[in-house]
């Protein structure tokens, strides 16, 4: 069942990280599927609208002397300002919302395993579409502050020979930013499944452990990994050549 | 000469068996990283907290190619592309 579905073919009763499908619909004559990861980015989704909504009425009648959602709300834009201001420096305040978006939302779906959900940035789907953003906003800037001939220029860095390599190096940055996500939290996702699968009788209380070093740590560290490649990168792209 | 689809998947295992000897380079290299960074901190405690993001994100970086040869293994143990 469910052929086509990285992951998802035909798993063992009780070992189970595959991703599910739910229903099945039909698109222009293609078979697609809803399936575990779409419903795991909906609640995640779900939680950051309610959770923007509350900020954003906090905020509107924010008071001189702050309460504690006021504070915490304050405590994460400031830690995030500060990230992004102390990599990306005076092109911060361009690309201060997409980073802290897209941190925001990593960080909600990898320990979301927490609260028994499949991690949604376990599915290569998800994470290559965060690459490619990356790689669109890499290039967008890269055209719109070298233009065409400081990106020619680029290409051809040491010598003109060498652009396919360029060009290879490329096209690698969005494969290598997405499989780097995908890979660390499905090996928690693994590990996890194999720990509740084989060692069901004796997995008690200490498969917590598990989770604090997969959902919490790991997923926390690559978050700040994803961004901050996303960053430099990008700001690598912004720098012109007299600045 | 053709084999059957039980010699090709344990030989799938073992595949995937020999792709995870991949994490030795990254165990080695993330290693490396502490023992600088600790050395470093000795020498400058005041930077501790630069320090130790710059070491997780190498860290992280250097991971990347054990987690390639992850990948190949779950390929190999339940895709199966051989055995098709």
């Amino acid at each position: 069942m469910n052929q086509g579905i990285l992951l998802s073919s035909s798993g063992g009763a009780e070992i189970d990280f595959f991703i599910h499908g739910v229903f099945q619909y039909k698109l222009f004559g293609q078979d697609l599927w809803i399936t575990t990861t779409h419903i795991c980015v909906l609640i995640v989704m779900l939680t950051l609208v309610l959770f923007a909504i509350a900020a954003r009425v906090t905020i509107s009648h924010a008071s001189e002397v702050p309460g504690t959602f006021q504070n915490i709300i304050e405590l994460i834009v400031e830690k995030l300002d500060h990230m992004v201001n102390g990599v990306m420096g005076i092109h911060a305040s361009k690309f201060r919302n997409y980073i802290e978006t897209i941190f925001i939302f990593i960080l909600f779906c990898n320990i979301s395993g927490l609260l028994g959900l499949r991690p949604p940035t376990a599915d290569y789907g998800v994470t290559f579409a965060l690459g490619l953003m990356t790689f669109v906003l890499i290039h967008f800037n890269k055209f719109r502050y070298q233009h065409v001939s400081g990106v020619i220029k680029g290409l051809c860095d040491p010598w003109p020979i060498w652009a396919p390599i360029n060009i290879i190096g490329d096209v690698a940055v969005p494969i290598s930013l997405s499989l780097r996500l995908f890979a660390n939290v499905l090996s928690g996702v693994v590990m996890e499944a194999l720990v509740y699968g084989l060692l069901s009788r004796i997995a008690l209380f200490w498969p917590a452990a598990l989770h604090v070093y997969f959902d919490l740590f790991s997923g926390a560290i690559q978050t700040y990994v994803f961004c901050m490649l996303t960053m430099t990168y990008v700001s690598q792209a912004c720098d012109t050549e007299d600045a | 000469m053709s084999f059957d689809v039980n010699f090709i998947k344990g030989c799938s295992a073992i595949g995937a068996g020999l792709a995870v000897i991949a994490g030795i380079g990254p165990g080695v290299g993330q290693g490396i990283a502490a023992g600088h960074a600790a050395a470093a901190v000795g020498r400058n405690p005041g930077a501790k907290s630069d320090i130790t993001s710059t070491m997780l994100l190498g860290q992280a970086v250097a991971e990347t190619t054990g987690l390639y040869g992850l990948l190949v293994a779950m390929l190999l143990m339940f895709v199966q592309p051989l055995a098709k």
